[in-house]
Order: structure tokens, then sequence, then C-alpha cells
């Protein structure tokens, strides 16, 4: 028996998420940035199964997309067969087809990857990654070769007016299961099997002490995770409706590693802000630039050698400051950083981008933007971006340092208090 | 019989140029606990470099050039990147060289172009070595060979007959004495992980112009590497020296062969076969060939 309050928080906080879905498409009514909130939704759910790996269960894997990307193309073949009246499923339940394909996928891939923990893990799964890919080429019969399969979400009757013809209605498909999903995987930390994750990720051999299987407790695990990759891939498999090879690429393994870490493996909402920002870069800025995997990729590094606790880590960082009312101590340094790394963003923008152009083939060396204009063939925007770029870096240096004296003096204030 | 020999020739000449790959990540990896993601970039960049340097110099001074340019860089990937990360422990360290490879891809891309480069067999290495029955068999092969094997012999030497290869290995096992005794462990890392690099810019160097010279090359050979290092087992040289022949054989093998399995040809097959070789491999053995640690 356990007396458990009433977390008032913990219901404010997911009442709160739940409002945030409801209202995101009423405040963000252009079509695009409805579908980047319907690929953010399946996308949350696929980053936060990665996590489950990743954050709860010490398993850095370099082939999750595999039992999304298969979950997606059972859930298209599904879908197929529906429209061709083979048999009747509502499609809002489509995406447990997908997750029990994960599922299955799981389990038949977990038990040789799942042998090995660590580093060896890591390995394992990018050949098993790289084997599902290679195969999905190889029987162009079911996978539909390099262009994939497409389909039609529009199946069937409409029940009580909702086809899912309109996006915005799949937008409300999508943000239900990644709100039932998000509640549903952090009930499973809260579970004895979660803890038990923990326990292998921290300590293996102790664990084993204490009676444990290690490589069970990761099987398990390993499962359930690609049960919810698999639901975000039959998600994504109604949104596009098109299923190709790249969802089972090691790009996409690579993309959801990359969110998750960006937004911050140790805790559990971290992979909802790496999913939004991902998304983010691979939706918006992709339209703007050519250059956009590169940003991603110099983001990514500097987060590695900087915060390897992500955007979370550094929002929860504040959260001491917020209750001793000590933010505003913070407003001046910040403003200053804030200043230093725009300037230093703006050189190494201007210098990629024009690298960007000269790279290109036949494109005008002249790029213009809104009042300005230059040719990247001269020497001149070479030479200010670079000394920007300069000059951001040195205001960064001071500014940094003075933000870390001015934190240092309020946590001992806060300490003091 | 002629085609038995002429691919066994040919599985071994590839296999001896993975392992040109694999030795230097095995080293890494054993010396400092860091898998190197994008120890297939530098191998992508070796050939790269090649390539630069033999269109204005000539490709014998290109094959000195381009490993020292990437074991440079190497050496500055681990003391400004990786040194910082190591506090984080291992996983953050992978992940970066994790998305070091990525910004590397991305930089071939930028300066490179995303077509491959015409960067070609020096015409002193064109041209036939001996016959086997019917068939010719380059001199540039042979020369891969000959390359590979000096190399591993060099390696072999260093390590065991000089100073810095007995510290090494010292390190290996004891860092924290190594560094009590007065050497600096740090820089062994460095010297260690440029060492890595700069194998793999070799093999990058006479494998570009054997194979094709692209930015996909790094992400096509880089999954091969990683199995034959599972296969030969974590850490273990050895294991990774047969793994590289038994893989490099397979491939050549099997794209080869156009006997039928399940309606397919063995050389449509033959992209899967080494992982599945690694899957198999997991469920009866799970340390690897030669692995000596379980888990």
């Amino acid at each position: 028996m356990r007396y458990q309050p009433l977390n008032l928080a913990r219901w404010i906080l997911w009442g709160a998420t739940a409002a945030v879905f409801i209202v995101a498409p009423l405040v963000f009514t252009s079509s695009f940035a409805l579908t980047m909130l319907t690929q953010m939704g399946s996308f949350i759910i696929f980053a936060l199964s990665y996590n489950m790996l990743l954050g709860q269960g010490g398993m850095l894997s370099f082939g999750h997309a595999v039992y999304s990307g298969l979950g997606a193309y059972i859930a298209a073949h599904a879908l197929n067969l529906m429209g061709k009246g083979a048999f009747a499923f509502p499609v809002t339940l489509l995406p447990l087809i997908g997750g029990l394909a994960g599922m299955l996928f799981g389990v038949m891939f977990g038990y040789v990857t799942t042998r090995r923990a660590g580093t060896t893990f890591a390995l394992i799964s990018l050949g098993v990654g790289e084997m599902v890919f290679a195969c999905v080429l190889m029987f162009p019969g079911f996978f539909g070769g390099e262009a994939g399969i497409s389909t039609n979400r529009v199946v069937g009757k409409a029940f009580l007016g909702v086809s899912y013809g309109p996006a915005i209605q799949v937008y409300y498909l999508v943000a239900a299961w990644c709100l039932i999903s998000m509640a549903a995987m952090f009930a499973l930390t809260q579970t004895s099997l979660g803890r038990m994750a923990n326990a292998v990720r921290d300590n293996p051999e102790r664990a084993e002490f204490v009676g444990y299987d290690t490589q069970k407790v990761r099987f398990l695990q390993l499962v359930l995770a690609s049960f919810f990759a698999g639901v975000s891939g039959g998600l994504s498999c109604i949104n596009f409706e098109i299923v190709s090879a790249e969802n089972v690429s090691a790009l996409s393994s690579g993309g959801v590693l990359i969110a998750t870490f960006i937004g911050g493996v140790p805790f559990f909402f971290g992979p909802i802000l790496g999913a939004i920002v991902f998304i983010f870069f691979v939706v918006a800025l992709s339209g703007f630039t050519k250059a956009w995997l590169l940003y991603l990729g110099l983001f990514f590094v500097l987060m590695v050698l900087y915060a390897p606790g992500g955007l979370a880590s550094l929002l929860l960082l504040h959260i001491p400051l917020l209750r001793a009312r000590r933010l505003n101590r913070l407003a001046l340094p910040y403003l200053l950083a804030g200043g230093a790394v725009l300037l230093a963003l703006a050189g190494v923008i201007g210098l990629v981008e024009m690298i960007y152009r000269l790279s290109e083939q036949g494109a005008s060396t002249v790029i213009s933007l809104p009042g300005v204009s230059f040719d990247a063939a001269t020497a001149p925007p070479w030479l200010s971006f670079g000394f920007l770029l300069m000059a951001g870096l040195a205001a960064l240096h001071f500014a940094a340092r003075f933000f870390s004296r001015r934190w240092h003096d309020v946590q001992t204030e806060i300490r003091a208090a | 019989m002629e085609f038995f020999l002429v691919q066994a020739l040919n599985g071994i000449s590839y296999g001896l140029l993975l392992f040109m790959l694999s030795s230097g990540l095995t080293l890494v990896f054993s010396l400092m606990g860091v898998l190197n993601f994008a120890h297939a970039s530098f191998y992508m960049l070796g050939a790269y470099f090649a390539f630069q340097v033999s269109t204005r110099i000539g490709f014998w001074p290109a094959l000195v050039i381009a490993p020292i340019l990437v074991g440079a860089i190497g050496m500055l990937v681990e003391r400004f990147g990786l040194r910082k990360v190591h506090r984080f422990g291992h996983v953050a360290e992978l992940l970066f060289t994790f998305g070091l490879a990525y910004l590397i891809d991305e930089a071939v891309h930028l300066i490179w172009g995303r077509s491959a480069v015409d960067y070609r067999v020096p015409p002193d290495l064109d041209g036939p070595l001996f016959e086997i029955f019917t068939t010719q068999y380059p001199i540039y092969r042979g020369f891969m060979m000959l390359v590979s094997v000096a190399m591993l012999v060099s390696i072999w030497l260093a390590l065991t007959r000089t100073r810095i290869g007995l510290v090494i290995q010292a390190a290996l096992t004891y860092p924290q004495t190594v560094e009590a005794l007065g050497h600096n462990v740090p820089r062994v890392f460095m010297l260690v992980f440029g060492g890595g690099a700069a194998l793999a810019g070799l093999a990058g160097v006479i494998g570009g112009n054997a194979f094709v010279t692209e930015p996909g090359m790094a992400a096509s050979v880089g999954p091969i590497i990683f199995v034959i290092v599972v296969v030969g087992g974590m850490g273990s040289l050895a294991g990774a020296f047969i793994a590289s022949l038994l893989i490099g054989c397979l491939q050549t093998f099997s794209v080869a062969l156009d006997w039928p399995i399940f309606g397919l040809k063995v050389s449509q097959v033959a992209p899967v076969l080494p992982y599945l070789l690694m899957v198999l491999l997991l469920i009866f053995r799970p340390k690897g060939l030669m692995g000596t640690r379980e888990g």
C-alpha cells in the first residue's frame, strides 16, 4: 500500500499539453503550418519511442527506423486491401496495425540485437537496419522498390462526417494518437519494467546480481518501443499516403537519433522538444536553404559538445532561478550572449550560403536578400561575413564569461537564501 | 577454376582494403573505447584528397600527402572535439563522431559536388600484371595488396618493436599507470586517433581509384566495416583480419554468381549477405569470431 497524493502539477501539465494539441491548428491556420504540425505529432511518437531505448534503456540504436518503416509498409498494404474491400477496418485504428507490425519485427530483430549491450548493440542495430534497407530494395513486389507504395487514406464510408480526406481531420487523428501514446509511454516509465530498464542502463552487472536477466529487460523494452515506432509509422502512412525505402533508411534512423538527442535524452519530455525542433529544421528550413542538413549537423555537434542533456536540460536549469525569482538577473547576460550569437550566426549563415551558391553548377552567384544584394564571386562579402563571424565569436567569448560569472553568483545567492 | 582463382584474388585484395579500414577502427576502439563513426568519412576524404593532389602533382606524392592530411584532420578532431566530449562518456563520443560524419559528408558534397569525380589509376600502374588462363589480372590490384600488406607489417612492427608502440599497448590496458609513469596519455590518444584516420585515408587513396570516388562511398563502406568489427569480435585485430578477408571474399564472390535462390539470383542477394552473416554469427557466437569480451 502506498499513499499517492493527487499530483496536481502533473495533471495541469498533461491538460495543458492536450489543450496545445487542440488549439495549435486554430492558431496556425495556414496549410503549411498544418502539415508541419501533423508531421510533428507523428514524429513526437517516434522520438519518444526511440528514447525508450536510448534514454530509458541505455541502448543507442542506429536502426530504429526499421520498426516505424516496416510498420508503415504493413499499414499501407492493409489500407490498400481495405480500399479493395478485402476486409473492413476503421482507418482511425490503422496505426494499431502499424504498431503491431512494428512490434512483430521488434520481436524478430530484437532477439538478435538485444543480445549485446553498449557499443556492440549500436553496431548490430546499424547492421540490421542496413539489412532491412537492402531487403526492401531487393523485393520490389512487396515494397515497391525506390518509389515505394502509394495508398489512399479515404476508405469506406465517412463515420460521423470523418473521412480523413481533409488535412485537419488527419491532424486531429495524429494529435489523438500522439497524446495517447505519450501517456502510455509515460505510464510505462513508471512500471517495474521501466524501472528495471533504468537499472539495466545504469548498472547491468548489479541488475544481474539482483536476479534480473538484462537481455530480457532490453528485449522487452525494445519490443514495446518498436510498437510505438510502428504506430508513428502507421500515422505517417496515413498522412503522406506513400511509404518508400526512405522510411527504413539509415537517414531516418539517424534523424530520430539526432532529434531525440537535441531534445534531451535524460528527460521524458526531451524528445518532444527535439521532435518539434527537428521537424522545423526538416520541413521549414529545407524550404529556405539547401544547407539545412549542414546547419542541423552543426547544431547537433554543438549540442553534443556543450549540452549533452539537450534542450530539456537547458530549460530545467532555469527552474530553480524561476522559483527564487532571480531570472531577471540573467536578462542582461542573456541579451549580450544573444546578440553575440546572432552576430556569429549571421557570419556563419552568410559564409555557408555563399559556399553553397558557388558549388551549384550554373547558378547565379548574386544573392539578393530584401534590402541587400551581393555577388558571392567577389571578395567583399566574404571579408565582411568572415569579419562578422570573428567579431561574433570574440563577443561570444566575453559574453559567455560574463554569463557564467553571473550564473555562478545567482546560484550562490540562491543557496545562501 | 579460372573464375574461382580470379575471384579469390579480387576477394583477397578487397578484403585487405577492408582490413586497412577495420584495423584503424579496431585500434582506436580498443585504445580509447571510442567507436569512430566518421571512420568511413575519413576514408572518403582520403580518396578526395588523393584525387585533388594527383591532378596537381601526381599519384605518388598523393599516396603520401593525402593520408598525412587526413591524419592531421583526425588529430584536430581528437584534440578539439573528442577530448571535450570525453567527460560525457562513450555514448557522447560516439554521437560526436556520428555528427562529424554528417558534416564531412556535407562538406564533400559542397566542395566536390554530388557526382563522382574522375580519380583514375595512374598510368604506371595501368595494365595487366599476369594472366590467369585467359583473364588478365591488373597491376593495380597487385599494388593494392602490396600497399595493404606493407602497411600491416609496418603497423605490427611499430606496435611491437618501437617505444611508442609499447606505450600505446600499455595505455590500452592500464592508462592510469602509464600516465603515472610520466607518459602523456592524451597525446598518445591523439596520435592513435590521427593514425587511425591516416590509415583510413591511405585506404581511400588506393581504394578511391580502384572503385569509384563519389560522395556516397562513405555510406556504402561504413556499415560493412562495422559488420567486420562485430563479426571479428570487438577490439580484436586478428578477428578483424579474418572477418575482413571473409567478407571481402563473400562480397566479391556473391556479386559474380548468378545461381538462383528463392527466385532471386545470388548477385541480387549480395548486399544482404554480410549483414546476414553478422546476424547468424551473433545468434550462435555472440562475442564474435575472436572476441574475448561478452556483453
